[in-house]
């Protein structure tokens, strides 16, 4: 059983207990031990279930590679699924649970797949479920996702916060082992503004684990000192807990901050994602431990050399009393020395080498610990925990030599550089024979904006496996303010090499293969990717999509490298022609809250609010998104549905007074000589001859003669005009203005400026409109002294205002715009002396329903940019005489000349229903899709409140000739629609009410 | 003229926030966009408005209560107190008379805010892509706060931050979150 030892323990701090749940159960552990350790402290060994086959799993490893020690961490609002113990910060009050069991851990009814593995090799999924066709969604899918899955997706909101932040550096070092902190301190003596990131809590990587001795002090002395020495730079940041996760174009590097996962609830945010440019990159990651193929080494007790060399001596914790080592490098021989030295046993170093000579294995043998090389593991025995193993020749088939009872075994197949970061932009590796890795190839680096290497990697993770390597490269700098780092590790010494041991023993027969684990997680064998090579599969990408090697949330950590040479042999290739899959950020999971940042809730995304809108929110309005904006759609009272609530607000506006928050209306100034011109480009009709004091309606296009916006245009003096915009075109219509001003027109004098939100603008209709404005006092409001299509400027009940007389409602209307800082005073003083003339607010609702009535078009309905003014009828408002505006081009072209084309008509439904948004006004006959042939559709239509009746506007092909028509719109419920063709304009054709 | 008694809101009435730097929207500033490039009289005009020189390049030029910022190679941010605006654009008017050139008041199309105490920068970097150690004295940054255009300066130990108006609840909302107590990122 794995336990706590009585002594050592670097990282824990023995007078800090904590108390903590596995399952329920209470558990106790030490500030300094990571959830792993503490778990392995109670004898914990068995942690999860795999993904195919619900086979036990415990801890293999000590780092973010762990593949099986997931589980839910925290429970309600603070739960998050798939949390690695292994860099889990274990903390009083900690909750966790194991994942993928059911019904419990001990006992998994899943575990029934164990026994069918022979039914579920390779690409099942693909063989089996795909016929027949109806199962899969019905069937098998259910099953197999009840089965399936990790975690517990939370069903509660986040109680936590995250958010983001930008920083800047120099250069960035990616890593705070040895060689991070000297390549720090390297470009910190080069004058560089440096940040450093550290995954874990603690600095100094694996050297403070494995030496005892750095630069001729004692490696605790000399951590210390190089931490102190960074600390008291200005010009150095260092992180802790920081993952640098991804290396994007440009020295752009994402890194999740954990601040207070180890604090929960203490009102600190949860994770910051930091969002780095940096002029240089250095990755300082380290190497991943791989494990050795040989059946049964997924069992719990298995675990990687080095996180047992971790857990002893960082957290003294022991995996049991009797280990056995199984290696085919130096590293494991570690293991076995701070495992003797911690007083427990060695039954036997297996060595899968022929010799083993270096100084690692002779003080191992000083030691008193067997070693036999040459020898392999044929098996290791045990169902939820490791109780032995028993040894073969590597060079054989398995035949069992000897029988070894132990507890836990500690496997080295050599180490991986993480290559992760140098890969994200395309750096390129090499296959390195000596140590049996890939390495960052230095001649072929990712590139930065100037072709210079983006990325730089140092110590293990450039394969350079030993310290003295290590430190021998450094502080060298080559000129003035160059940063002395090393070059890459060309010649690793003898104690790190490693030879290539995939399959152990060499000749494993398939009852053994089928039990050697490659991915952990995913359940891949290497008897699954064998078969698949014999399936014809050759490139590594189709053989992972294949079998799910490496595709689990430790994205193949472990597993890749072993599993590609398990590819290569069984093609008959090297491993390089082979080749990896590819390296993706994020190097690990990172939580999607810190990804969201801050947005989320109230700041989820900005929303626009009008100088009204407060005054709105408290009259109960119900809010509909125009882009950001919020308007009201309707202002419902006690007890009315919104439908009710909109027609009330149309009779109202029709019949008294109807108040309008038109703030979101977009208004651009254009000024200049050449104003008029640049208007007369931009619009289809006349702007340049509009009188000052005027009003006009205009249409926009693009160059294509799409109609693109519209608005009413006001001439405010002799060379500046107001253009109004829709409220969602605004900025879109200012950025086209500016574009052709700066890059096709930049001679023209003429500039613009968005002053949308200066003004806040409420428009005054009904039969009422006048009375009210006159009531507030001020300025001339009458017919003569301000016709229709005119605008002043005045005050009104005191405000400084500019009146348009517009209307978009058919009525007598006045739109008037006051500094935005006065909008709301201005609209409680309308509403205020409107209470005696029958006001009310209306909301956009009633605005689209009173335009509808007035066969008003709408940009978005009417339009969908595949629509030309002259489908809408829209002639008159494009000048004839006009050389050139934007759009004439485009709508000469045949297409849309043609006048075959759908034109907008009115639709009035003979029994007086209203037609369906979206309806097709269908035509004889189907096309050759069998669909039913088509000759128009709605673009509006409304129940109208004035005429009691539906009302419609729509495209109907040659609609204008075919006036009195009756045609049939299809409905959602099925069956048809009779309406017939007429004019657009429903309620007062001559136009007298807005006239007066 | 509009009546005395009618006194400008802005969009946030003044809101505060206390967490590990303090923010706070100003109230109602004046400001004046102006248009203008390769004028003669620019100088004149910009002295006369705000009383300060032409900035250079990024730059923010202050008089007292004044100051006249670089927004873009012929465009440029006047600011003042609200009741002057009026008088601003009169004394532009009559500077660049016969020369091509737009001011406009937009001081009720923006919204002011000040973040102030010793970690100001720490609210500031979490929201915007700006290298604030790198921000020169008198330097005027053009940047977005999250998803939303800002443009921010260091002024009188804090730094004064500038949006639109109709955003302005959105932008305390950020500046607020990101100076929670416990999240000074150090």
């Amino acid at each position: 059983m794995s336990t706590r030892l009585a002594k050592g323990g670097r990282l824990i701090d023995r007078m800090a207990p904590v108390e903590f749940t596995f399952n329920g159960k209470r558990l106790r552990g030490y500030q300094g031990d990571t959830l792993a350790s503490a778990l392995l402290a109670n004898d914990q060994m068995l942690v999860g279930r795999s993904f195919k086959y619900h086979r036990p799993r415990g801890i293999v490893a000590s780092g973010p590679e762990e593949p099986n020690a997931l589980v839910n961490l925290g429970s309600g609002a603070r739960l998050e699924p798939n949390q690695r113990t292994t860099t889990t910060e274990v903390f009083d009050g900690l909750e966790a649970t194991s994942q993928n069991h059911w019904p419990s851990l001990k006992f998994d009814v899943g575990v029934v797949n164990n026994y069918a593995a022979r039914f579920l090799p390779a690409g099942f999924y693909y063989k089996t479920f795909i016929h027949p066709r109806p199962f899969w969604k019905h069937v098998f899918e259910p099953i197999i996702r009840r089965s399936a899955g990790l975690g517990k997706a939370p069903t509660t909101g986040d109680a936590d916060h995250y958010e983001q932040a930008y920083a800047f550096c120099d250069v960035l070092v990616i890593g705070g082992g040895v060689a991070g902190l000297l390549a720090a301190r390297a470009a910190a003596d080069a004058g560089s503004r440096v940040i450093l990131l550290e995954q874990s809590a603690t600095l100094g990587g694996r050297t403070v684990v494995d030496e005892t001795m750095v630069q001729g002090k004692p490696v605790d002395a000399w951590l210390s000192a190089i931490e102190a020495d960074l600390a008291a730079r200005d010009t150095v940041t260092i992180r802790t807990r920081t993952c640098g996760f991804g290396v994007y174009d440009h020295g752009y590097v994402l890194a999740d901050e954990r601040v207070a996962d180890h604090t929960p609830g203490d009102g600190r945010p949860k994770h910051r994602l930091w969002r780095i440019r940096a002029g240089r990159i250095i990755t300082a990651t380290g190497a991943i431990e791989r494990p050795l193929s040989f059946a049964g080494n997924d069992i719990p007790g298995v675990m990687l050399a080095g996180a047992v060399r971790d857990y002893v001596v960082n957290h003294a914790v022991s995996p049991g009393d009797r280990t056995v080592v199984v290696t085919n490098n130096d590293s494991a021989y570690q293991t076995a020395l701070a495992l003797k030295a911690a007083g427990l046993e060695v039954p036997v170093i297996l060595d899968a080498r022929d010799s083993a000579t270096g100084a690692l294995p002779d003080a191992a043998r000083a030691a008193g610990i067997r070693v036999l090389t040459g020898r392999a593991i044929a098996k290791v025995k045990g169902g939820k925990r490791v109780t032995g193993i028993s040894v073969c020749a590597q060079a054989g088939e398995g035949a069992v030599l000897e029988e070894v009872p132990c507890e836990a075994v500690a496997m080295s197949g050599g180490w991986s550089p993480v290559v992760h970061l140098w890969s994200h932009c395309g750096g390129k590796l090499l296959w390195d024979e000596a140590i049996s890795a890939f390495v960052p190839d230095p001649a072929r680096p990712p590139l930065n904006h100037d072709g210079s290497a983006m990325v730089t990697v140092v110590g293990a993770a450039a394969g350079c496996l030993s310290l003295g390597n290590i430190l021998a490269g450094f502080g060298k700098a080559s000129g003035k303010g160059a940063i002395g780092l090393p070059d890459t590790c060309q010649t690793p010494d003898g104690s790190v090499s490693v030879p290539p041991v995939w399959v152990m023993p060499q000749g494993a027969p398939i009852a053994l293969r089928s039990k050697m684990w490659l991915d952990f997680q995913n359940d891949v064998k290497v008897s699954d990717v064998q078969l698949a090579a014999r399936e014809g599969y050759q490139s590594v990408e189709h053989t992972k999509r294949y079998t799910t090697l490496g595709m689990a949330t430790d994205q193949g950590k472990l597993s890749n490298i072993n599993g590609l040479a398990v590819l290569a042999e069984a093609l008959g290739q090297d491993i390089p022609q082979v080749g990896t899959t590819t390296f993706r950020p994020p190097y690990t999971p990172v939580t999607i809250g810190a990804l969201a940042g801050e947005a989320r809730g109230e700041i989820f995304q900005p929303l626009r609010r009008t100088p009204m809108h407060e005054a709105h929110e408290k009259s109960g309005a119900y809010f509909e998104p125009v882009g950001l904006w919020r308007r009201p759609y309707c202002f419902p009272r006690a007890g009315e549905t919104h439908e009710q609530a909109v027609h009330r607000e149309v009779l109202n506006t029709r019949e008294n007074l109807g108040l309008l928050d038109a703030s979101t209306l977009g208004k651009i100034i254009v000024k200049g000589p050449d104003a008029g011109k640049f208007l007369d480009m931009l619009y289809t009709g006349v702007m340049s001859t509009l009188p000052v004091g005027k009003c006009r309606y205009g249409l926009m296009c693009n160059e294509q003669g799409f109609l693109s916006d519209d608005g009413v245009v006001a001439r405010i003096d002799e060379d500046t005009w107001l253009c109004h915009t829709t409220s969602g075109g605004a900025d879109r219509i200012h950025g086209w203005m500016e574009d052709w001003l700066q890059c096709e027109w930049w001679d023209w004098q003429v500039y613009t400026a968005n002053v949308t939100e200066q003004y806040a603008q409420v428009a005054v209709v009904g039969p009422n409109a006048r009375k009210l404005l006159q009531a507030l006092g001020g300025m001339d409001v009458s017919r003569e002294a301000l016709p229709f299509m005119q605008w002043a400027d005045g005050t009104l009940g005191g405000f400084p205002v500019r009146v348009y007389r517009i209307s978009f409602s058919g009525e007598l209307s006045y739109e008037i715009a006051v500094p935005a800082s006065h909008g709301a005073a201005f609209w409680a003083a309308c509403t205020e002396a409107g209470k005696a003339l029958g006001a009310m607010p209306y909301g956009t609702e009633a605005l689209h329903v009173m335009r509808a009535e007035k066969g008003f078009i709408m940009i978005g309905d009417e339009t969908d940019g595949t629509v030309i003014p002259q489908d809408l009828g829209l002639d008159w408002a494009i000048s004839k005489k006009k050389t050139d505006y934007l759009g004439k081009r485009g709508q000469e072209r045949t297409f849309l000349a043609d006048p075959d084309r759908w034109k907008l008509v009115g639709f009035e439904t003979l029994d007086g229903s209203v037609v369906p948004d979206g309806a097709y006004v269908i035509a004889d006959g189907t096309n050759a899709n069998g669909q039913r042939n088509v000759q128009g559709r709605v673009t509006s239509t409304y129940y109208s409140p004035t005429l009691k009746r539906g009302i419609a506007m729509g495209l109907l092909h040659q609609g204008p000739t075919r006036m009195g028509d009756v045609v049939e719109f299809n409905t959602v419920a099925g069956g048809t629609v009779k309406a017939r063709v007429r004019d657009m304009v429903f309620y007062d054709r001559d136009g007298e009410k807005q006239n007066v | 003229m509009s009546d005395p008694g009618i006194q400008p809101r802005s969009a946030l009435g003044g809101m505060t926030f206390a967490g590990f730097a303090s923010v706070r929207e100003t109230g109602p500033v004046g400001m004046i966009t102006m248009r203008a490039k390769n004028l003669k009289s620019l100088g004149k005009a910009v002295k006369a408005a705000v009383g300060t020189r032409v900035p250079a390049q990024r730059r923010i030029e202050v008089a007292g209560d004044k100051a006249c910022a670089w927004m873009s190679p012929d465009e440029y941010l006047l600011l003042m107190p609200y009741a002057d605006v009026s008088g601003a654009l009169g004394a532009i008017s009559k500077a660049l008379a016969g020369e091509h050139h737009l001011a406009a008041d937009v001081s009720d199309a923006r919204a002011v805010f000040r973040i102030e105490g010793d970690s100001a920068d720490r609210v500031l970097c979490k929201l915007c892509p700006a290298d604030l150690d790198r921000l020169a004295p008198g330097e005027v940054r053009r940047t977005r706060a999250a998803q939303v255009a800002v443009a921010f300066w260091r002024q009188d130990g804090g730094y004064t931050l500038v949006s639109f108006r109709s955003v302005a609840g959105y932008v305390m909302g950020l500046l607020s979150h990101s100076a929670r107590i416990g999240s000074d990122p150090g």
